[in-house]
């Protein structure tokens, strides 16, 4: 009897608990609803009680019908119009009437009678290529081949702890741990779709089918992207691939040149294959001089990171970006502490200082290039696009100002975002004028005792910090503002190993003769401020890249309250708000950009620093700068819009594939139209001082 | 899961509008109620009789509808359920079952040879053969929009259901030419993924790969030499540059693995893709990769060839004559309304032939060699050999007889010599009895085409009734004769076939005439490189029926047929255990015969020959079949069939061995199971 009662009552109350949770997610309407429902049914199951004896057998039968059954029956109820639905979208016709799909640049130009011409080399970046598993610890042992990045990553949610430990490479030798083997996969599906439905190179490569491109004359050159670049040839002998497969490619294709088409890291990566192939071998390729020149018609790099990525600072301190301080800021419980028992940041920091690969996006070219505590190129920049013309003129005023009285108007000076601080401490720090801050050298940073720390509570989470002692984290603060150049000696400080690996790969200053033989060297390779280009007169680089849309330059950050375990001492001061131009939000200073790469960064060797014959550039390369102003996607039938600027959308937009697709067929970079330019790329690039 | 979720959300409201109409007139008769008593005494009473009402209600709406979706609800929970509870099973679960139940696994060959010390040495190369390459789509109609780098051939076939006519339209080639058709472009998938599975669950390579893998390779040493295995071996150059893109890969392999030389596996057709490969990248270049006399010897340690049908394969020919092998005449002769009869408003099979014909591919696998290799009219190499499994097998058969001087009382002698037969006396009758009529004077009469026949063709309906009926009267033809035949029944594709392949064998290999790219895929018409280290491996499974002969009848005499078709219901019965459903089968792996596989390296080969001139050296590696012994096991670790032959463990751990660096004679020489150095004597063949 008593069973009989808990079970009816059971029945009562489970339709409700189910609407219940629906209600959360549903509007209010409903929600007002649901108390009513609930006494109802309550005052029910009293009613039933009273007249239980009574009805029994009248009831019992329509009474089961209102719990589970009302729930399958609503299953089923949406497995089949979900079914109905699927099969009806299935024979769509492919172009409904009603909706216009806009016609891709590839028919069109096709039409226009451009057909496949000169065999293209696609060259992705960091992150966006996918890895694969070829031998692994017993947690994974039936991944084999496998993607761990890239596709689905549902490997994350089932066995986080064991894909963090697949992930991460040696922290010795940064290369695979004993035991794994994680490989690139190859071919075009390495990069075409990041994840299902999330396009990179899907859209261009769809395109340059259209005008004739097929598997023969198109070779995405995938690269375990998260070892240092010479790395890559040591292991996986990529950069040997990657010359013979164009090679290959010259000849089968009726010795014509290829067009190479690298992204956002891919550039330095390509940079770096460059020197390579040209260097006599044990190091380089031993492809000789003229090499380039005899296979390369032009390099297009979309989103170049020749100059560094200022995010990839708080990448390394922090493991925060833009997006990720707001969550931390918004939900501190969510990720500072030990979610489902792990603790996110820090693990996600620690896979990512093994990757050599980070190194070599820090910001290249020292205070000369990214400004100093006082000056940056970009200074003057206005965020708020509204304010810009009004502000234009105020600037110059301003300007004026300051030549004239020699900073006496400081509160006038302030006005200009100091970009060159690309880390301060406190957002006061980070307007100051130079003659108030303290500085300190950076030998002053001194190393603690680093057994005090070790908390066996903690867990086996292992970042650098856990090797200093509080102090010496407070002595970084106390510095207050940091400029390129002592950011490194910070990073030094902060992540000895990290940098001890990679800075034998990766140089970040700007060479004074680069006819010096350590050049020769392959860590200066990918730093186009210590490489002279190779002799290739007839040879064009583009740097194609979206603007209009603010790009983190420069940091605020503080000490992040000492919690119970060694968590990461420092975070972004996502308080800090507001100034002036509206350049700085949620502790992070924006410049214009494409949401990852500064104008700066990609623009300035197009720009000025292999503009015409240079030292950088001894045969005088042609040079095409081609900007593309961001605009969002008007409507969500758009995706990710035809138009975006954005660092990895940017391959869907409509006016750069077009682009590439004329150079593909045969276009010259005149023929395009030479320069488009929206930015102050020009203004800033007088500004830096830099002997050519 | 996602997706469904995301549906689920969508149509919340809808569903919950039952429950809402409901709920607000429960409000209703609850407000009314309300107003005229005191609520708090009534409550109960008011809640019980909207709680009735609405009971019936409710049963009366709970129509078969609601039955039906409840049904669904149900399934669907119960899946999703299942479907968790798989996700959430260890890795290990099913292998521990297994465990359980047949008792311990052997190791995979793999990680016993890794425990063994080996590790990876000589890169590898995998040349996949006919059909079980993927291909996929660059460039279609319009029928196949959103299809771009969708696979059409391998993967899932989710197409073939969907649109049929349009997928046949775009896997056929040009009638002509042999290549694309104007608008459509399909290509081979390249890297390990092309062949690895077949069909999701279908192994090709894959086992392989990942027992090289335990030991150490990967993507850098592997090489899966994909090419599109629709077209002539020479058409894949002229068209994708394929096979100076594997002489590419091949040198970069050697280079940066330190100067190791490759091991070749190919399978299937591959094997004489690669003999094709062999000699081009040593001609001089227009026609040829200009790689000189010694590339293969600098750059090839092994050829591993696994199940090669080096002089072809009988299937091929029904395939080629009527579009059946085995499997498809069976299910003729049961459904005869299934393939027959336009299903779907499509004649299936009349399809499959216009779209196979188009493939020149399938002509290298013709049977090479004719009488010779093959057999005559009373005489073949293979006669005398027993197809029962259940007799004990007597070895001390009788010797070959010499140029068949006809003895009829031994009538259970197959004479696998007539490769096709019309009507089974037909193929038992001893030479002299048979009457024939040369059918290649025949004249082809009027088209038997006709407009009702929709847009399908095939070349039977040029040959007219007067043609077809020549083509029988001949009664019996052996596979020199077969040539002939098919020159007369599909013109078209021999004119295109005989500028690509040849079947002949040479008698002076040195004539100028043989540096011509036809006879490259034909080993008795070439002559292998001058690479005296290089060894060549013919393994093969051995021990299942495999087709070798055919009885054929006229089929039905409707206009739109093929109007030839395999005679199922010719079976020899106990004399003549061969002749089963209209085929005569003998020893092979199911799709090659042992002959086909073996000769080369048990005779042709074998030692100095003039098609060997530099004595590389040969080796047999025959696998017996052994069915896999449950379900469990899937397709079998021991298996000799054509395509399960790669699960085989024997198998993988010789390929394994040899890429670690062991020589043929290290892994025991020859390993025979069959008659094959019986047979190969028997063939008169000059060397």
């Amino acid at each position: 009897m008593a069973y009989i009662l808990r079970f009816r009552k059971l029945c009562f109350l489970e339709p409700v608990k189910y609407s219940s949770c629906d209600k959360a997610k549903a509007d209010e309407k409903k929600s007002v609803e649901t108390p009513k429902v609930e006494n109802e049914d309550q005052g029910a199951v009293s009613a039933v009680l009273e007249e239980n004896t009574k009805r029994k057998k009248q009831k019992k039968q329509p009474k089961e019908w209102r719990c589970i059954d009302s729930c399958c029956w609503i299953l089923g109820y949406m497995c089949t119009t979900w079914w109905l639905l699927l099969f009806l979208f299935h024979f769509l016709p492919g172009n409904l009437p009603g909706l216009k799909v806009p016609e891709p640049p590839g028919a069109r130009l096709k039409r226009e009678g451009l057909t496949a011409l000169h065999p293209v080399v696609l060259v992705p970046g960091i992150v966006t290529g996918g890895l694969e598993l070829w031998e692994g610890k017993p947690c994974y042992e039936d991944l084999f081949r496998r993607r761990l990045w890239g596709g689905s990553f549902t490997e994350i949610f089932k066995r986080p702890m064991c894909w963090l430990e697949h992930l991460s490479l040696d922290n010795e030798t940064g290369l695979d741990p004993p035991g794994i083997r994680v490989r690139a996969v190859p071919g075009l599906v390495a990069a075409d779709y990041f994840a299902p439905g999330y396009f990179v190179w899907a859209i261009l490569i769809e395109n340059l089918a259209r005008i004739g491109y097929e598997g023969k004359n198109m070779y995405m050159a995938a690269y375990d992207w998260r070892l240092s670049f010479q790395n890559t040839e040591i292991r996986d002998q990529t950069l040997s691939r990657l010359k013979s497969k164009i090679e290959l490619m010259y000849v089968t294709n009726g010795n014509k040149k290829v067009v190479v088409v690298p992204h956002s890291m891919g550039v330095i990566y390509f940079l770096h294959f460059l020197k390579w192939v040209e260097s006599p071998p044990p190091m380089g390729g031993g492809g000789g001089p003229g090499w380039c020149g005899k296979h390369i018609k032009a390099i297009m790099n979309i989103g170049p990171a020749f100059l560094g990525v200022p995010k990839t600072i708080s990448n390394i301190l922090s493991a925060e970006s833009k997006d990720v301080a707001f969550i931390r800021a918004m939900a501190p419980g969510l990720l500072d502490s030990d979610f489902l028992g792990l603790q996110t940041l820090e693990h996600v920091m620690r896979v990512s200082r093994t990757w050599d690969s980070i190194v070599s996006l820090i910001p290249k070219g020292g205070e000369t290039i990214w400004g100093n505590l006082d000056w940056s190129p970009e200074e003057g920049h206005v965020c708020d696009s509204a304010k810009k013309t009004q502000h234009q003129q105020h600037l110059d005023n301003n300007r004026k100002n300051e030549n004239n009285s020699k900073g006496g108007t400081s509160f006038r000076v302030q006005e200009l975002t100091k970009y060159g601080r690309m880390i301060s401490f406190g957002k006061a720090a980070s307007d100051l004028p130079s003659s108030q801050l303290p500085v300190f050298g950076s030998e002053e940073f001194v190393r603690g005792n680093s057994s005090s720390n070790s908390n066996s509570s903690c867990g086996d989470v292992w970042t650098e910090y856990n090797e200093m002692t509080q102090e010496s984290i407070k002595k970084i603060a106390e510095n207050k503002a940091y400029t390129v150049r002592t950011l490194l000696d910070l990073l030094r400080f902060i992540a000895p190993k990290m940098m001890k690996r990679a800075e034998a790969h990766f140089s970040h200053g700007i060479a004074d003769d680069l006819d010096d033989p350590k050049y020769n060297h392959y860590k200066y390779w990918s730093n186009p401020l210590e490489t002279k280009l190779p002799d290739a007169p007839d040879m064009e680089i583009y740097c194609l890249y979206g603007v209009g849309i603010p790009t983190e330059r420069s940091y605020v950050y503080k000490l992040s309250a000492s919690g119970r375990c060694k968590t990461i001492p420092l975070q972004i001061d996502s308080s800090a708000d507001g100034s002036d131009n509206g350049c700085l939000k949620g502790g992070v200073y924006f410049a214009d950009g494409d949401e990852s790469v500064p104008v700066l960064s990609a623009g300035f060797m197009c720009a000025k620093g292999w503009k015409g014959k240079t030292r950088f550039n001894p045969s005088g390369i042609a040079t095409y700068i081609r900007e593309y102003m961001h605009k969002p996607p008007i409507s969500l039938l758009e995706g990710r819009g035809l138009e975006s600027g954005a660092h990895v959308d940017i391959m869907g937009n409509v006016a750069l594939i077009e682009d590439i697709l004329r150079v593909a067929a045969g276009a010259s970079g005149a023929e395009l139209g030479s320069d488009r330019i929206y930015s102050d790329i020009r203004k800033m690039s007088e500004k830096i001082n830099i002997r050519l | 899961m996602l997706k469904r979720r995301k549906g689920s959300a969508a149509k919340k409201s809808p569903n919950s509008e039952p429950q809402l109409d409901e709920n607000k007139e429960k409000k209703n008769n609850q407000l009314q109620e309300k107003s005229n008593s005191n609520a708090a005494n009534l409550k109960g009473n008011v809640n019980f009789n909207s709680k009735s009402n609405s009971d019936e209600r409710l049963r009366r709406k709970w129509s078969c509808v609601d039955n039906c979706c409840w049904f669904v609800g149900c399934i669907c929970s119960m899946w999703w359920f299942l479907l968790f509870l798989y996700n959430a099973m260890p890795a290990s679960f099913p292998q521990y079952v297994t465990e359980a139940i047949t008792g311990p696994m052997p190791d995979p060959p793999g990680v016993k040879l890794a425990k063994e010390g080996l590790t990876a040495k000589h890169p590898v190369v995998f040349v996949p053969g006919i059909v079980t390459g993927g291909l996929e789509l660059w460039e279609g109609h319009s029928c196949a929009e959103g299809l771009f780098r969708k696979r059409l051939w391998g993967g899932t076939f989710g197409e073939v259901y969907k649109r049929p006519l349009c997928w046949v339209e775009h896997m056929s080639l040009d009638n002509e030419t042999g290549l694309d058709p104007p608008g459509i472009k399909i290509r081979p998938v390249s890297g390990l993924v092309a062949a690895d599975y077949f069909a999701p669950g279908y192994f090709v390579w894959a086992v392989l790969i990942a027992n090289l893998a335990r030991i150490g390779y990967e993507e850098k040493n592997m090489y899966m030499a994909a090419y599109d295995w629709r077209i002539s071996f020479q058409n894949t150059e002229v068209r994708d540059q394929t096979l100076s893109r594997i002489k590419s890969n091949i040198e970069l392999m050697v280079a940066t693995s330190g100067g190791k030389k490759v091991v070749v596996v190919p399978h299937s057709m591959g094997v004489l893709y690669f003999l094709h490969f062999m000699k081009w990248v040593e001609a001089p270049a227009p026609m040829g990769g200009g790689g000189g006399s010694n590339w293969c010897a600098d750059h090839i340690k092994a050829v591993m060839n696994i199940g090669g049908p080096f002089l072809g394969v009988p299937k091929v020919v029904s395939g080629l004559f009527s579009a059946e092998a085995r499997d498809i005449a069976v299910a003729r002769a049961i459904a005869p309304g299934v393939l027959d009869i336009d299903v779907f408003g499509f004649q299936t099979l009349q399809h499959v032939m216009r779209m196979t014909r188009s493939w020149d591919s399938t002509m290298s696998m013709l049977p090479k060699g004719g009488d010779t290799v093959w057999g005559g009219l009373d005489w073949s190499p293979e006669e005398g050999h027993e197809c029962s499994v259940k007799k004990p097998r007597n070895n001390n058969m009788q010797t070959a007889r010499p140029n068949g001087t006809g003895n009829s009382a031994n009538a259970t002698r197959v004479k696998y010599g007539r490769m096709l037969a019309f009507g089974k006396d037909v193929a038992e009758l001893h030479s002299s009895e048979i009457e024939r009529v040369d059918f290649k004077g025949a004249i082809k009469g009027k088209n038997l085409a006709n407009t009702t026949c929709r847009d399908v063709w095939t070349e039977y309906h040029d040959m007219g009734i007067g043609g077809v009926k020549a083509v029988a009267d001949y009664k019996i033809y052996t596979a020199s004769s077969i040539l002939d035949l098919l020159h007369f029944v599909a013109p078209k594709m021999m004119k295109r076939g005989d500028a690509h392949f040849s079947y002949g064998i040479a008698d002076d290999l040195d004539d100028k005439k043989y540096e011509h790219y036809k006879y490259w895929s034909n080993p008795l018409e070439t002559k292998l490189p001058m690479a005296p280290d290089m060894e060549i491996f013919s393994m093969y499974g051995v021990g299942i029926p495999t087709e070798r002969a055919y009885v054929y009848k006229f089929g039905p005499a409707a206009e739109c047929y093929i109007p030839f078709q395999i005679d199922t219901a010719a079976e020899g019965g106990d004399d003549c255990p061969c002749l089963k459903g209209g085929v005569y089968s003998v020893d092979g792996d199911e799709t090659v015969p042992v002959l086909s596989a073996g000769f080369m390296c048990a005779k042709g080969w074998r030692g100095n020959t003039r098609f060997n001139p530099s004595g590389m050296r040969t080796y047999i590696r025959e696998y017996n079949h052994a069915s896999p012994a449950t379900l469990l096991e899937g397709r079998g670790t021991q298996s000799g069939a054509h395509v399960d032959i790669m699960g085989n463990f024997a198998l993988i751990e010789d390929i394994i061995r040899v890429a670690a660096g062991a020589t043929g004679e290290d892994l025991g020489g020859d390993q025979v199971h069959s008659d094959i150095f019986k047979w190969s004597e028997r063939i008169k063949l000059q060397l």
